[in-house]
């Protein structure tokens, strides 16, 4: 199979372990993954900002790119979301842009959705003795209907200890903009994520995405109390063994 | 045209927010409220195995409704009529108070009884009443609550939501006729204050005032659904009834009703059935009001309608179930969005009603999660309309300017990766920080709750060529 790599804008700077991590995990289980390196952000800052126009020419971009292959796999449940459900309503109007949304869209996949639904691997061979809390993300959840796909996986990761996150499904209040646009209520709603990931007592706090990642994780180092860690559960998944 | 009337914010959402947010006794009533609610709805919902079939049919019957809007109100008209009622239209809430303060003008009451309605509330009716000395009360019990203290509601379907039991009592004894002094906060006798206090009410009152939750066209019935039967008092004993109604309210046959009377309990109070609904179709010799009056209101409807992807706001059947999941209403309360319509559907009913310009922040007031469409029984996509509206809207210049560059920059592979690698090296010097507490504005909204990491030594199309 031909997967593409998208990497998101995010990953790309902050985050590069983390693709790192979703191209040895795909190359462990013998598949070939290429990274078109004509990608660039799949442009949902924009559009969901209120900046349409703008980011057409991403969507675009997108589209062109990863239209040739067999699939595409992001470490972001937000960018794929933006990928499957808003491009087919960006697109309309152009029947040129509309016939290659409706080719790449349904090929595009969030990692667990990949391996568990795609490729039916659940158990990857993963150490990781520590323990975890993992945060669904809003669009994971609700858009991807990832549901427990990214559980199970990390259900099969040696030596794991899960823990349970009280208001798991509840947002962390980041939401793009949002979080500088209404910081006050943002801010309130990290609060108590945080509090809930604090309560867990867990060294990693986990996510399929790292922007809901970068949020929590830049309250829990704001405050005292807090000793988890935030980690893209990719990263989990491709350890071996000597994790950190 | 646009609507006027209690849906104009007066402030900006998070300059309104900000207050709310200082209120932690607010914050604490609203959390445990709202998760109560959220927490009944989730069960009574999971009770119904075709709960995703009846969504799908109650905004197919709506998106219906809204197709052919103009026949089914003609029809509506016709059928009451006919029924002895008599019909008013109205264009904005100005006109609706009109209509309405002279019809109890003409009856030469001095007061009226009011069912809990949203109609009256977006058009203002107990102020407009009062400016020419009518006395209006409110007769649902958080409605009476909120009128005692001389508030504002703070939710659609539990307008004094914001309140505690003892902040509760403390209004009783201090803005209630005849309220006993040692009146205890025990919710019994709470009840008991207020069902003295309304019984009186409305054994004077010759004139009643509703609205309605739906209006069937075939028949030229309106409906009523309430818990508290009180409403049912209002709708029955005095002479003269008049109801407010929105014109998205019609519903073509009895047929459809059906689904909504299941989708509605379990979406709003997390009930099976309704405990009190009732209906009435014009007037009945010897029965009930003897005249009738139904005023359909327009009010900012027409424009909602006017937009493709907006006007799915106009299927809300106020059921408010989208408040109690919204994280940010949960924080905020209904006040700080400044309009009679809060939460989620007020982000996006208010903005549409009163077009472009107004209550232009209140698209931004979410971090579009989606629960609210998840939990919304009519299936109407905030989030999406949300996006939409946000699209569509005006923009701050400099905000303008600085996404117009990024883009710029995100839309060509060599600009893009040039960025992504000053950005890696512009950092490099701050590396030793570890996180960054503090940034100058704009970005200090971010660093002000929340630290910011650094990009490490290598983006990943960096290290993807060197492999
Ligand atoms: S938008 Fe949906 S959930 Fe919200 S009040 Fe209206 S019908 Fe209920």
């Amino acid at each position: 199979m031909r997967i593409a790599l998208f990497i998101t804008c995010v990953n790309d700077l902050m985050y590069p372990d983390t693709g790192r991590a979703v191209v040895s995990i795909l190359e462990r289980l013998g598949h070939t993954v290429d990274f078109p390196e004509a990608q660039t952000c799949c442009g949902q800052m924009h559009a969901n900002s209120g900046y349409r126009a703008e980011a057409m020419p991403m969507v675009r971009g997108f589209v062109g790119t990863f239209r040739r292959y067999d699939a595409v796999v992001a470490p972001s449940g937000s960018c794929v979301a933006m990928v499957r459900d808003s491009y087919p309503r960006l697109a309309l109007g152009d029947p040129d842009l509309e016939r290659g949304v409706a080719e790449v869209a349904p090929r595009t996949y969030e990692l667990a959705e990949l391996l568990v639904d795609v490729l039916g691997v659940t158990d990857l061979g993963a150490v990781f003795p520590h323990t975890v809390t993992y945060h669904p993300t809003c669009h994971g959840l609700r858009m991807l209907r990832l549901g427990d796909k990214p559980l199970a996986l990390l259900r099969a990761v040696r030596g794991l200890q899960l823990r349970e996150l009280a208001g798991a499904a509840e947002c962390c209040g980041f939401g793009g903009t949002f979080a500088v646009k209404n910081a006050g209520v943002s801010a309130a709603m990290l609060a108590d994520k945080c509090g809930a990931v604090d309560d867990t007592g867990a060294e990693y706090v986990v996510a399929a995405d790292n922007s809901c990642l970068t949020h929590i994780g830049g309250g829990l180092s704001r405050r005292a109390t807090s000793t988890a860690r935030p980690i893209h559960y990719a990263e989990i998944l491709a350890s071996t063994g000597s994790a950190s | 045209m646009n609507g006027t009337g209690n849906i104009v914010a007066l402030k900006p959402f998070p300059d309104a927010a900000r207050l709310e947010l200082d209120d932690a006794q607010l914050r604490a009533n609203l959390r445990r409220a709202t998760h109560t609610i959220r927490d009944k709805r989730l069960r009574v919902v999971g009770e119904v195995d075709d709960w995703e079939a009846l969504r799908r049919a109650g905004a197919a019957i709506k998106d219906d409704v809204l197709a052919r809007l103009p026949e089914l109100l003609e029809q509506f008209e016709a059928s009451v009529t006919r029924a002895g009622a008599v019909v008013h239209w109205a264009r904005d809430a100005d006109e609706a108070c009109e209509i309405v303060t002279r019809l109890v003008q003409e009856t030469a009451a001095r007061e009226v009884v009011k069912v809990k309605s949203m109609a009256t509330q977006e058009i203002g009716l107990n102020e407009a009443l009062e400016a020419v000395g009518i006395e209006a009360t409110e007769t649902d019990l958080a409605e009476l609550i909120v009128q005692l203290a001389d508030d504002t509601p703070s939710h659609i379907l539990v307008p004094a939501i914001h309140y505690n039991r003892s902040q509760i009592r403390d209004i009783f004894r201090s803005r209630m006729p005849g309220a006993a002094a040692d009146l205890t906060d025990d919710p019994p006798a709470l009840a008991e204050a207020a069902r003295k206090h309304l019984r009186a009410k409305f054994l004077s009152a010759t004139v009643g005032v509703s609205g309605a939750n739906f209006a069937i066209a075939d028949t030229g019935t309106l409906v009523v659904v309430e818990s508290e039967g009180n409403g049912r008092m209002c709708l029955t004993l005095p002479q003269t009834l008049i109801s407010v109604v929105g014109i998205e309210k019609i519903l073509p046959t009895f047929a459809e009703l059906e689904v909504f009377l299941q989708l509605l309990p379990r979406s709003s109070t997390g009930e099976r059935m309704n405990p009190y609904t009732s209906m009435w179709t014009g007037v009945t010799p010897g029965d009930g009001p003897q005249a009738t009056h139904v005023v359909l209101i327009d009010n900012g409807r027409t424009a909602t309608l006017g937009d493709e992807v907006g006007r799915q706001a106009l299927r809300c059947i106020r059921c408010s179930a989208c408040l109690n999941v919204c994280p940010v209403y949960e924080r905020v309360g209904g006040h700080a969005y400044g309009s009679v319509y809060p939460g989620p559907i007020g982000a996006i009913l208010s903005p549409q009603m009163t077009g472009e310009g107004a209550n232009k922040t209140l698209p931004y007031a979410s971090s579009l999660c989606g629960a609210c469409f998840d939990a919304c029984p009519v299936r109407i996509d905030i989030p999406q309309v949300l996006v939409h509206l946000r699209q569509k809207g005006p923009k701050p210049p400099a905000e303008r300017a600085a996404f117009r560059s990024l883009a710029w920059i995100m839309r060509d592979r060599r600009r893009y990766a040039a960025a992504l690698r000053a950005a890696r090296r512009g950092s490099a010097p701050l590396r030793g920080f570890g996180r960054l507490r503090r940034l100058p504005w704009p970005a200090s909204a971010w660093t002000d709750s929340r630290d910011v990491p650094l990009p490490p030594k290598q983006t990943f199309r960096e290290w993807w060529a060197k492999r």
